[in-house]
């Protein structure tokens, strides 16, 4: 069923009683050529790139509880390509591209909303290092200003720049970044990927893998029963190293939970997205009024999905740094997700050496506007066994070759990324 | 989260650094580096992990704690489990 | 005015004023804003969130999602602000939101004509056509109607205090189950900290006719209350709610200081946040009355029974003068008696149920209709006229009325309990959720625990207090308290089909048919359904709501309450104030100041400071008449280069290591040795990290055969030390070794340039400053004013230099003695900026070339790497990809036409190369105009730079100018066979 302005109109006329599920509950079959486990945004769409890019259709996604229900629904929905290292930026603007491009793709309304995304900065070693990334996201071909002070005020007059213990001297600023709906970004995903067939199957928690004679992986063995596949792709960020375990894999990759906040709905005064250079605190503003924020991870490995307090004073502070005017604003709901901390706080998409096994892993705290592109080429993986270009550096090995992508450059500390 | 440090007693959290893992021992020849700078196990459940009491009596210590509750069971010296 | 000649708990003797949307009413002391209002007769409040649609007041307590205000006005507006919960006082001044251009005439309401269209998600399904529509176009419509109320804009005037608290027990909630706890656990002696919410403590006990010991209910908690505060082990904290539940037993709480009090002093805090750690907790936060579900059950004028009940026992306000009630529990029924003895004329009294409880026949005389197995259908009028009710028999029946108490039975309150993930599970006994599984010591009781009578509540309390002084040793006498008991059942009813819109999240406008509408496109699960439907998501976070929700969702989904579940509490349980949770770490006072000894030396002098880390160093000192920073910094160098310099070096990192072992442990800390070194010299180190990568460098001087002095970079130091720490206790704790941190112990200040030694020479008389005593990296031991002293051949400015140290409680003095002294010499003061034109002059590195991502073979070190003994990241390095000798390794760059600049953060491109990623070859680390050479200089990362010396290069800057053509050189830009170090 298409969505549009006359659809909606038309069911309305009928009290809305002609809507049927926006995708199929599907019970697990058989076999399939390749079964997905996870279905957050990652999942669904590899699932779908799968079956609209490489025209495979016998594709099940198994999903634990229901799905989005991980860091697909949790996160703080930022969309951004301002990456700064050659094996990041390409995959991160082709991500992007996508993103500019979802909507009418999907024919679901997922808000993408590019707004801006402005990284403020405090000193000159800090506007030469966004120099350098504003450089290489030229060079690549994304758009990035570098903009001084007065250009800060014209976008944001509302910081402190007159009081501050960091004062601010200008920021990076990204005009095609912004946000999007995160929660539609899943459905959206889940309605167009059904529609091509693939089975989203809920409610099935994967307990082991299937193996053959020679120790290759034939299929998942689940709380709904085993299910048969060529192949098998994780894309379970957060829980990657206990779905790996299953197959016997160590992989470079901590837990860690990262909490999130949202205020009370108030009437809109940040225009797109700002990050605070000398705190931990970033902040959009959601469409419905809520300030949306957040800062550093909480700190040490977790899979308990909420944080403590000394991490919710630390992302109040610095916005209270940067923003005194939200002083009398309401937090009103704090949440965490966990994450998978890379060694290197770069992603990992990837073959292993089990064969029939694929790892989509390690996205640190910026899986989500990763989803599109992160889906087309785990799909591209998945469908045709070689990597796809803009993910080239995203290889599983480059911790023991030293190929490492660290954009924070503080090494083999997970929680430090 | 309170860290009963062996030295100092129960302590908020907030005076400590985090470094993850006390499993992986450096290795002392050639070889096995990679595991232990690069492979965790990331445990669902109880860990041993390292804590530094950097706000207090500067101790590597090793607390025992459940990775999906927090619930912390214990802690020594680091120096002392290492002996 | 409706105010009840008598009665209540507002003193009539203190009479407030106060504005409502510019118009002034009065009330009294103990009124709440909503109290106030109600017995001023207004009864439009607000706008809902997406229709606009006019609400009132529906409760009395702090689960109200329509009566939302902005408080006060400029700087201290707070948006968003429960009148409910709202202490009333002299000049307040309230205003309604969400609302255009009047809150009676809203052009917004508009949307309500749209609502066919407006159905749960329908965003989702349109708004894609044409996609460039959605910025331009669509999002700024959604967005100008966005939010609810509106921020100043203004910097919070108020500050917040915090504080830290450690009890044996935390009773949260102070009505009848938590003060017969806090008193049964105080009394046998255990630190309690009691936090409720309200004004005074009593919940239930003020808003009804309830007695205990035949004392009446707010009359005894009175008693109480006072017994408590004058135990010493007992802390009764008013006007705070506990809105987080966290690991190790600790309570994030909220106390309101000064939110009541109509004028404060400047120095008093606004609230004070709570970290509280408790042994044992009592949740003892009552329950919350569910909303009935019927066409226009929003429409001001439709309140909970309780509300009613509240308004009109608490407070002697009459929220109407004929009034129906709408209940399915007996608690209903009391509030219609409460109704009647306050002379408010009860028309109806429908229950769903078939059987009437016995208030009914008091009823009955007072000439109510006791209307049983029928329902209120539909309330019409905004503010509601009258009722249409569907009889038993199948009839309808509209009765006039201007006030509708609604009352669907009670939820125990039970958020906090599941902060820490533990999921409530369906109780058939009390037709509600319950906590199963509670955090570590933590129990529910009374109401919170689904016993809802009070004798229960008062029993239950006394249990758990006891419960709690008996796990910790302290024997507790349970004491016994009579309750004049109540009737407590209910049937629940979830539904009742009308013709208007029923809703069941009030403030987000979520109805029945949203409902339907999201299970028919298949949003089912609990989670799907909130976030499609947005239903809990509101201010109150579906206090009011989550239950019907769920329960209409089980219906439509066929399934059960049970199998279709609940959702997680998350904090904070009341919405708290951002401010609060910063405390006072905001603006300037964001992170401390550390500052040198020389700081206030240095403001005299005039100097500009800059940040390193949580430091201010001084950055340049500008002397009068000079036209920019540039004239100042080229004369700090020049002025250093050809005389004298004096620059306060103190803020690096100084560690003490000392032992036996000292030597050993950096050997294996460094990628050089250290253990060769001769006591009295100094050498310059670099230690990686694990994994192969330079973490740190500095130099490190031995004292002793068992001592070393080792300097890090300013903003390494925490992590260095840390590491070194690590080694000492985790890698090798068989190594007999301490080291200390002594960077704050010791000033020191570099004195550089050709007249270095004649300065010192008088100023630090005795000292033998010969080459041949003090040669380049040696170091020697002194006394300056009887004082241990230290100095140190080193130079980072590439010029002849020394660094003296002294206890930091002497830097002062010292410094103001070494431009005493340096006044013959003209000698200068410079900052970091001088300071780092220098050491890129000489090609020394600094934290752009140390940025994490570097080897030691990048930085031209790799000969450094020691191949006869281990280190830290020895193995590690030698991977393929770090040690790759086309690795971006370490270069100079000078402008081919030397009247331009280059900028750090430039990349470098062949020349003539297209301007893409392919051809990125690296990027410029440092670059400044060197008035020693006379044109721009700087540093660079080049690939298979060492190789490339005199070959023309493209710096490509995109995102601050044009290109410039540079020609890649040694990175050594003066003295390159470092003749004056050693002058």
């Amino acid at each position: 069923m298409r969505y549009s302005l006359f659809s909606l109109a038309a069911k309305a006329l009928g009290g809305h009683r002609g809507w049927t599920p926006t995708w199929r509950d599907a019970a697990p079959s058989d076999g399939y050529d390749i079964v997905i486990v996870g279905g957050g945004g990652h999942g669904l769409a590899t699932a779908y790139y799968l079956a609209k890019v490489h025209g495979i259709r016998r594709v099940a996604l198994i999903e634990k509880s229901w799905i989005g229900g991980g860091n697909a629904g949790r996160n703080t929905t930022i969309i951004r390509s301002n990456y700064g290292l050659p094996g990041n930026e390409p995959f991160y603007e082709w991500s992007m591209k996508l993103w500019e491009g979802l909507e009418q793709e999907l024919n679901y309304n997922a808000m993408v909303s590019q707004r801006g995304v402005l990284n403020l900065y405090h000193s000159d070693s800090q506007r030469d290092a966004f120099a350098r990334r504003g450089n290489a996201m030229r060079l690549h071909g994304a758009d990035a200003e570098l903009l001084d002070q007065k250009a800060v005020r014209k976008i944001a007059p509302f910081l402190a720049f007159d009081n501050a213990r960091f004062p601010i001297q200008g920021g990076l600023y990204q005009g095609r970044g912004g946000t999007a709906r995160h929660d539609a970004v899943v459905w959206g995903y889940a309605r167009a990927a059904s529609d091509l067939g693939v089975d989203i199957i809920q409610n099935c928690e994967l307990t082991g893998f299937l193996r053959d004679g020679a120790g290759a992986i034939v299929g998942v063995d689940t709380t709904r029963g085993p299910i048969r596949a060529g192949k098998v792709g994780m894309a379970v960020a957060g829980n990657s190293s206990r779905v790996a375990a299953l197959a016997g894999l160590r992989l470079p990759i901590e837990s860690h939970v990262l909490q999130a906040f949202v205020s009370e709905g108030l009437k809109p005064v940040v225009p797109g997205v700002i990050t605070f250079g000398a705190g931990h605190f970033y902040v959009s503003q959601s469409d419905k009024g809520g300030l949306v924020f957040g800062g550093d991870i909480d700190g040490y490995n977790s899979y308990a999905r909420r944080g403590n307090m000394p991490v919710v004073e630390d992302v109040c502070e610095g916005g209270m740094a940067i923003m005194p005017m939200i002083g009398r604003a309401r937090l009103l709901r704090s949440w965490g997700g966990i994450v998978d901390m890379s060694m290197d706080g770069s992603p990992i998409i990837d073959t292993t050496s089990v064969p029939g096994l694929y790892v989509n892993a390690g996205w640190c705290y910026g899986g989500f506007k990763a989803t599109p592109a992160s889906g087309w080429c785990f799909a591209h993986l998945l469908a045709t066994d070689r990597t796809h270009g803009t993910a080239a550096a995203y290889r599983l090995d480059r911790f023991r070759t030293g190929h490492l992508i660290d954009e924070k450059g503080v090494g083999a500390q997970p929680n430090l990324h | 989260m309170r860290i009963p440090c062996p030295y100092c007693g129960d302590r908020d959290s907030q005076e400590f650094v985090y470094r993850g893992d006390a499993g992986p021992v450096r290795p002392d020849g050639e070889e096995g580096f990679f595991d232990y700078v690069y492979l965790r196990d990331n445990p669902a459940g109880p860990i041993r992990e390292h804590w530094y009491h950097a706000q207090g009596c500067r101790s590597w210590i090793v607390v025992t704690r459940d990775t999906r509750s927090h619930a912390i069971h214990g802690a020594t010296l680091a120096a002392e489990a290492a002996r | 005015m409706s105010r009840s000649p008598n009665g209540g708990l507002i003193d009539r003797s203190k009479s407030l004023s106060f504005t409502f949307d510019g118009t002034s009413y009065s009330g009294f002391e103990g009124d709440t804003l909503a109290s106030a209002l109600v017995a001023n007769d207004v009864r439009l409040i607000g706008r809902s969130f997406k229709y606009h649609r006019p609400r009132g007041i529906l409760t009395a307590g702090s689960e109200e999602p329509n009566a939302l205000i902005t408080l006060r006005t400029g700087a201290r507006a707070e948006p968003n602000t429960r009148a409910t919960v709202t202490p009333l006082f002299d000049g307040l001044e309230a205003t309604s939101q969400n609302r255009w251009p009047s809150l009676r005439f809203d052009a917004m309401a508009v949307n309500q004509l749209f609502a066919p269209i407006f159905v749960a998600g329908f965003y989702y399904k349109t708004f894609m056509w044409p996609a460039a529509f959605w910025e331009k176009l669509y999002e700024p419509l959604i967005r100008r109607a966005a939010g609810l109320g509106r921020l100043s804009m203004l910097p919070d005037p108020d500050h917040y205090d915090r504080e830290h608290g450690f009890c044996d027990l935390l009773v949260i909630g102070g009505g009848p189950a938590g003060l017969a706890a806090a008193l049964t656990a105080g009394r046998a002696g255990l630190r309690v900290i009691l936090a409720d919410e309200d004004v005074r403590p009593g919940g239930r006990l003020l808003a009804e006719h309830l007695e205990i010991d035949d004392t009446p209910g707010a009359a005894w908690a009175e008693l109480v209350v006072a017994e408590l505060t004058a135990l010493p082990n007992v802390n009764v904290l008013g006007r705070t709610t506990v809105f987080g539940v966290y690991d190790g037993c600790e309570y994030a709480a909220v106390e309101r200081l000064t939110d009541h009090l109509a004028h404060t002093y400047p120095a008093q805090p606004r609230q004070r946040l709570w970290k509280i750690v408790a042994k044992r907790a009592v949740l003892a936060t009552g329950a919350i009355e569910r909303p009935l579900v019927f066409g226009g059950n929003d429409r001001p004028g439709v309140m909970t029974t309780s509300a009613v009940s509240t308004y009109v026992n608490r407070f002697a306000a009459l929220p109407g003068r004929r009034a129906v009630v709408f209940t399915a529990s007996d608690s209903g029924w009391q509030t219609a008696l409460d109704l009647l003895a306050a002379g408010v004329s009860v028309a109806a009294v429908i229950d769903p149920r078939e059987t009437a409880p016995i208030a009914a026949e008091a009823l009955l005389k007072a000439g109510a209709d006791i209307l049983l197995g029928a329902r209120l259908c539909d309330a019409i009028g905004a503010p509601v006229r009258k009722v249409e009710v569907h009889l038993a028999d199948g009839r309808r029946r509209r009765i006039a009325c201007d006030l509708v108490a609604m009352g669907g039975g009670w939820n125990p309150a039970i958020g906090l309990g599941s902060n820490m993930g533990a999921r409530p599970i369906w109780s058939d006994a009390a037709q509600s959720f319950l906590l199963d599984q509670t955090p570590p010591g933590f129990v529910a009781a009374g109401a919170a625990a689904g016993r809802l009578a009070l004798h229960e509540a008062l029993n239950d309390g006394v249990t758990q207090g006891a419960a709690a002084a008996e796990a910790l040793g302290m024997p507790a006498l349970k004491p016994r308290f009579a309750a004049s008991d109540e009737p407590a059942s209910g049937r629940p009813l979830w539904h009742v089909l009308g013709r208007g819109k029923a809703f069941v999240d009030f403030q987000h406008d979520v109805t029945d048919k949203d409902i339907a509408l999201s299970a028919r496109e298949g949003f089912v699960s609990i989670e799907h359904f909130k976030r499609y439907t947005t239903l809990g998501m509101a201010t109150d976070q579906g206090k009011t709501s989550q239950l019907n929700g769920h329960a209409l969702l089980a219906a439509a989904t066929g399934k059960s309450i049970a199998e279709a579940g609940t959702i997680l509490s998350r904090a904070p349980y009341q919405p708290v104030a951002i401010g609060l949770l910063a405390g006072p770490h905001r603006e300037t006072h964001f992170r401390p100041e550390r500052h040198t000894a020389s700081h206030h030396w240095a403001i005299a002098q005039g100097a500009t400071f800059v940040d390193a880390g949580q430091w201010k160093r001084a950055q340049w000192f500008a002397r009068p008449g000079e036209k920019d920073w540039m004239e100042t910094v080229n004369r700090e160098v020049t002025m250093t280069r050809n005389g004298v310099g004096i620059c306060d070096v103190s803020t690096l990192g100084k560690i003490d290591v000392h032992g036996p072992d000292a030597a050993a442990l950096l050997d294996r800390l460094y990628i050089n040795t250290f253990s060769t070194l001769s006591i009295g010299k100094a050498r310059y180190g670099v230690m990686l990290r694990d994994d192969g990568i330079v973490m740190d460098d500095g130099t490190t001087t031995r004292l002793a055969e068992d001592s070393f002095f080792v300097t890090t970079t300013t903003v390494n130091a925490a992590r260095v030390m840390q590491h070194i720490d690590y080694a000492r206790h985790v890698l090798w704790p068989g190594l007999d070794v301490q080291a200390t941190s002594v960077t704050e112990q010791w000033s020191t200040y570099a004195v550089a340039g050709p007249h270095s030694r004649a300065l010192l020479a008088q100023a630090l008389p005795g000292i033998d400053l010969s080459n041949e005593a003090l040669p380049f990296m040696a170091a020697a031991k002194f006394r300056w004013n009887d004082a241990p002293a230290r100095i140190f051949r080193l130079s980072f400015s590439g010029e002849l230099a020394f660094e003296v140290s002294v206890p930091a409680t002497h830097g002062d003095t010292l410094i103001r003695h070494l431009f005493e002294i340096g006044r013959t010499f003209d000698a200068v003061p410079y900052g970091t900026e001088a300071l780092g034109v220098m050491r890129i002059e000489k090609g020394h590195l600094a934290g752009n070339e140390l940025n994490g991502m570097t080897t030691a073979g990048d930085l031209g070190m790799a000969r450094m790497m020691s191949k006869k003994k281990d280190f830290i990241g020895r193995v590690m390095a030698a991977r393929p990809g770090l040690a790759d000798l086309k690795r971006p390794s370490l270069v100079g760059l000078i402008p081919v036409d030397q009247s331009k600049q280059i900028r750090a953060g430039a990349h470098l491109l062949p020349p003539d190369a297209p301007r893409t990623t392919a051809y990125d070859q690296g990027y410029v680390t440092s670059a400044c105009w060197s008035p020693t050479v006379g044109h721009a200089i700087a540093l660079g990362l080049l690939v298979d730079g060492p190789n490339r010396h005199g070959e023309r290069i493209t710096v490509h800057d995109p995102v601050r100018g044009a290109d410039v053509q540079a020609e890649v050189c040694n990175p050594v830009f003066v003295d390159p066979e470092g003749v004056r170090v050693r002058a």
